[in-house]
């Protein structure tokens, strides 16, 4: 696999580009994103935003905006998850081909927000789907939405087509999350267990640990 | 608009057997309302939209207030409408209709088949705070899904206890989250016993 950088550069001087097919396959994948177009609340005016003239998502490959989750490969989660609305949301994903992200975007989607103690707001969207990226604030400039879909486009160039880490190449894993059910008082269940695990034993850490390890 | 003890009088004499009190708001908004009994609301509203001296067209504003039992004094949910006339730009009237607290008596007549718009807002006084509106034509929940039992707007209501992790918790969602065995960072420990010495 390996070759030698100063034939590389005198192959690329003659115009033949020496690379690995990995890396060509996550260059085309990480350059045309396509997300998905759909808004919760607020933070979908930034994505709004971010995706016109003036922030121009465009210079990062991700400005086509799919109504459809058949043809989109992100999900941005921008705005309040009411808990009426986390199945469709977690459907949605469902229905979207792999490979697939999801970028939670803003205070509600990381974690309900503002609204976190509400008896109808999901505390974090990541409760059932996988979250590749998380943006915190309140809401989010489009700057900020602009540097997620960067860090997701470095997550994406580092991805391993042949080791089975990923879940889309991994035979045994389930690429169908179950949409959670409309209980008597809450969502049934209230997380997907085997997705999202809350810090075991939180009491037990403390900052000197954390700076020691 | 006559001031309200004259508006109160010519209901009286026009709606037979009405029984109608006057309700102060407090602090006073200037506002006061005019409480009428379940029986004769539909009435009384029929009245206020039909006749010649109000012709109060527009309705608004539906919601309820949910008043827990005081010492002797039992609880009641109260449903207030604001009534306004188009027409003669004059109004509010607000209207105000009492029911017991108990969900299966808690029960007013609705006025939907005389103000079209009170349609969605009767629905959600039943979705939020567990009002049936008789003679509603499609009443059923508006906010929160079908299959939900509870009434979140009511004051006794305890929201699920889903307090799994807690990054910051404070106030009354930190005494919940301890109650849930929530998982919580160490200084709201800390904040819980210091609460818990006072």
């Amino acid at each position: 696999m390996a070759v030698d950088e100063g034939l590389k550069s005198e192959l690329q001087k003659q115009g033949i580009f020496v690379l690995p097919f990995e890396q060509l396959y996550n260059w085309g994948r990480k350059s045309s994103i396509w997300p998905l177009q759909f808004g919760l609340a607020c933070c979908a005016i930034e994505m709004i935003a971010s995706a016109a003239a003036r922030y121009d998502l465009a210079r990062f490959g991700a400005e086509v905006f799919r109504a459809t989750p058949r043809q989109a490969d992100l999900m941005i989660v921008a705005g309040t998850v009411t808990k009426k609305m986390a199945p469709q949301v977690v459907r949605l994903y469902n229905q979207m081909p792999e490979p697939k992200y999801c970028i939670a975007m803003g205070a509600c989607a990381i974690s309900g927000g503002p609204f976190k103690d509400g008896y109808n707001v999901l505390k974090g969207i990541d409760r059932y789907i996988p979250v590749d990226v998380h943006i915190p604030g309140c809401p989010p400039r489009p700057e900020a939405l602009i540097h997620a879909i960067m860090t997701l486009q470095r997550k994406i160039a580092t991805q391993h087509l042949e080791r089975e880490q990923l879940r889309w190449y991994d035979k045994n894993a389930t690429t169908e999350f179950p949409i959670p059910a409309y209980g008597e008082r809450d969502l049934e269940p209230t997380a997907n267990r085997e997705l999202w695990h809350p810090p075991r034993d939180y009491t037990d850490v403390t900052l000197d640990e954390v700076k020691k390890a | 608009m006559e001031p309200i003890e004259t508006i109160k009088e010519v209901v009286v004499q026009a709606v037979a057997g009405a029984q109608l009190e006057i309700v102060k708001s407090t602090p006073a908004a200037q506002q006061p309302a005019i409480l009428a009994d379940r029986e004769h609301a539909y009435a009384v509203g029929k009245f206020f939209k039909e006749d010649p001296r109000f012709q109060m067209d527009f309705c608004s504003c539906v919601t309820a207030v949910d008043f827990l039992p005081k010492g002797d004094k039992p609880g009641f949910i109260e449903v207030v409408y604001h009534l306004y006339s188009v027409s003669l730009k004059q109004g509010p009237i607000i209207l105000k209709v009492r029911a017991p607290r108990e969900v299966e008596q808690c029960h007013v007549p609705s006025l939907t088949p005389l103000w079209r718009g009170a349609e969605f807002q009767e629905r959600e006084a039943y979705d939020l705070y567990g009002v049936t509106f008789d003679g509603h034509p499609d009443l059923r929940r508006i906010l929160m899904w079908d299959e939900f039992t509870d009434y979140p707007m009511r004051k006794d209501y305890e929201p699920p206890a889903d307090y799994e992790w807690e990054p910051t918790p404070h106030d009354d969602t930190l005494q919940r989250a301890a109650q849930a065995g929530g998982i919580m960072p160490p200084t709201a420990r800390e904040e819980l016993e210091k609460t818990k010495k006072k």
